[in-house]
């Protein structure tokens, strides 16, 4: 415990100083027009707690589902381009290729194909922007095993599927999660960034969208922190799942 | 039986390089067979194609009187290499349990087996320990005990004591001895420090470079079973000059 708090202490200390001279130095300089002060935020927050968790909640809904879908496909390939070197060699250039198009440009083109209002578009946008870093990851893990790993598994006369599940599936874990936290942050980014092509009144964009429109920038700046906060719960949750499946991995120790 | 035969093997690699050309040799059960050679040599290579991790250009290799592919199917040898590849996410008593799920051991008898291998190697009380906790010594130990869990009449090792401090080596070369006079195995061993091969061996295989062939077959007839005492006997420093004297014949520059 009192190690905890050690290593927290300075967070937290940073975070107060942070927030005092948001509040009483960089929002009165700038004028409350353009920055609202903490305070403002907090009370904004309050005061529309119900809309914004619904409207968070929503969002979050559509990451989520973009994120399976995205990192789901990911693996996938990943699994059948790392088997199949060919392959890999035929594709890998059109998939960096793809990767370098600013994504985001296509969020009115999947709004237009899967309707603006369902949350399939905001999905379908979130999915692309995951599926190529776990892709990449994932492969990059299960290509990455020694080749004196294989041969032991070889001498025991193992099975392509036993090697697989003992030795390439666990080497490759740890760059798989490198890859589904760098994901988790990108389906809400595709989420939100959808949302702003338009989309149902419910949703958080839209939210964000419509306050700085009105220029409701208290409301428009406590959507954000709705918004980052679910992102952030989003990597912890995946930050634990790493801990808990990966318990062995020396950085788990700290060493 | 004769535990493994080599009859004109030859190796040659994508691109021409000719690893290993004509290979004859027998090696009879309860010997210890070390192949020495310059860098580049082969004997790496030989010793996979006696493991069937890769199929000769020419020849036969024979293990336990088939192929060497139903050698390895059959789990006839166990395999150690210069780096232990003891597996992070597998405790050190779940790394030697390896091969006996392999096997489809149940875990009573695998557990029984692991104690009973960490005994072998000195390692009693880190069954729970992650190779990582480990010094490069005790993880090569860890990788001999997981090789001969299921008891292989063959034991093939790859310079499994090339990474290792001098004292460390010599004290894990007796230890080795030990455990092949217990376990009454087959040992090929490969290696490029000639006291080590001398020490060990029961014959030392000189091997000359490009393409690998062997250049002379040594007999070690130092006295069984062997201590550090031994490495200071008259006669094990005339057999690690008469080694030494067959590389330079072999075309090494020394």
């Amino acid at each position: 415990m009192k190690r905890a708090g050690r290593e927290w202490a300075p967070v937290v200390l940073v975070f107060a100083a942070g927030m005092l001279l948001w509040q009483f130095v960089l929002a009165p300089w700038l004028g409350r027009f353009l920055l609202p002060t903490p305070v403002q935020i907090g009370k904004s927050l309050h005061e529309h707690w119900s809309v914004l968790w619904h409207a968070g909640w929503f969002t979050l809904q559509e990451a989520l589902g973009g994120f399976a879908i995205g990192c789901g496909l990911g693996i996938v390939a990943a699994l059948a381009l790392a088997r199949y070197r060919r392959l890999s060699g035929a594709l890998m250039p059109y998939f960096i290729a793809a990767n370098a198009v600013p994504i985001i440009a296509f969020a009115p083109i999947m709004n237009d194909w899967f309707g603006l209002l369902n949350p399939h578009s905001k999905m379908a946008i979130a999915a692309v922007l995951c599926f190529f870093p776990v892709m990449i990851n994932t492969m990059r893990g299960l290509t990455s095993v020694p080749p004196a790993a294989i041969e032991l598994m070889r001498s025991y006369a193992a099975s392509e599927l036993e090697i697989f599940r003992r030795v390439r599936f666990p080497t490759a874990l740890p760059f798989l999660f490198t890859g589904l936290k760098v994901a988790t942050v990108l389906s809400m980014i595709g989420a939100i960034v959808g949302e702003y092509f338009g989309g149902s009144i419910q949703a958080l964009g839209v939210q964000i969208e419509n306050s700085v429109t009105l220029f409701d920038l208290p409301l428009a700046w406590a959507a954000i922190v709705v918004a980052s906060s679910m992102g952030i719960a989003f990597y912890a949750l995946i930050g634990v799942a790493e801990r808990f499946t990966m318990g062995w991995h020396p950085s788990a120790h700290g060493e | 039986m004769t535990v493994v035969e080599l009859k004109g093997v030859s190796k040659e690699f994508h691109g021409g390089t000719v690893a290993l050309q004509g290979i004859d040799l027998d090696v009879e059960p309860r010997e210890f067979v070390s192949l020495i050679g310059p860098s580049g040599c082969g004997k790496s290579t030989l010793l996979r194609i006696i493991g069937d991790l890769i199929a000769p250009t020419a020849g036969t290799a024979t293990v336990n009187g088939k192929s060497a592919e139903s050698a390895r199917r059959d789990r006839d040898y166990g395999i150690v290499f210069q780096q232990a590849v003891l597996y992070d996410w597998r405790t050190v008593g779940k790394n030697i349990e390896l091969p006996l799920e392999l096997l489809g051991w149940d875990r009573k008898r695998r557990k029984a087996r692991v104690a009973e291998m960490l005994e072998l190697v000195e390692l009693g009380g880190f069954e729970g320990h992650h190779p990582w906790q480990l010094s490069g010594g005790m993880q090569q130990r860890v990788a001999i005990a997981r090789a001969l869990s299921f008891q292989p009449a063959l034991l093939l090792m790859d310079e499994p004591f090339g990474a290792l401090d001098e004292m460390t080596r010599e004290r894990l070369n007796s230890e080795l001895l030990s455990i092949w006079a217990e376990t009454e195995s087959t040992v090929v061993f490969v290696t490029h420090s000639i006291p080590e091969a001398v020490f060990l061996s029961t014959r030392v295989v000189v091997m000359s470079a490009r393409p690998g062939r062997i250049a002379e077959v040594i007999d070690i007839d130092l006295p069984q079973p062997r201590t550090g005492a031994v490495r200071e006997d008259a006669r094990f420093f005339e057999l690690v000059t008469s080694v030494r004297e067959a590389l330079i014949r072999g075309g090494v520059e020394i």
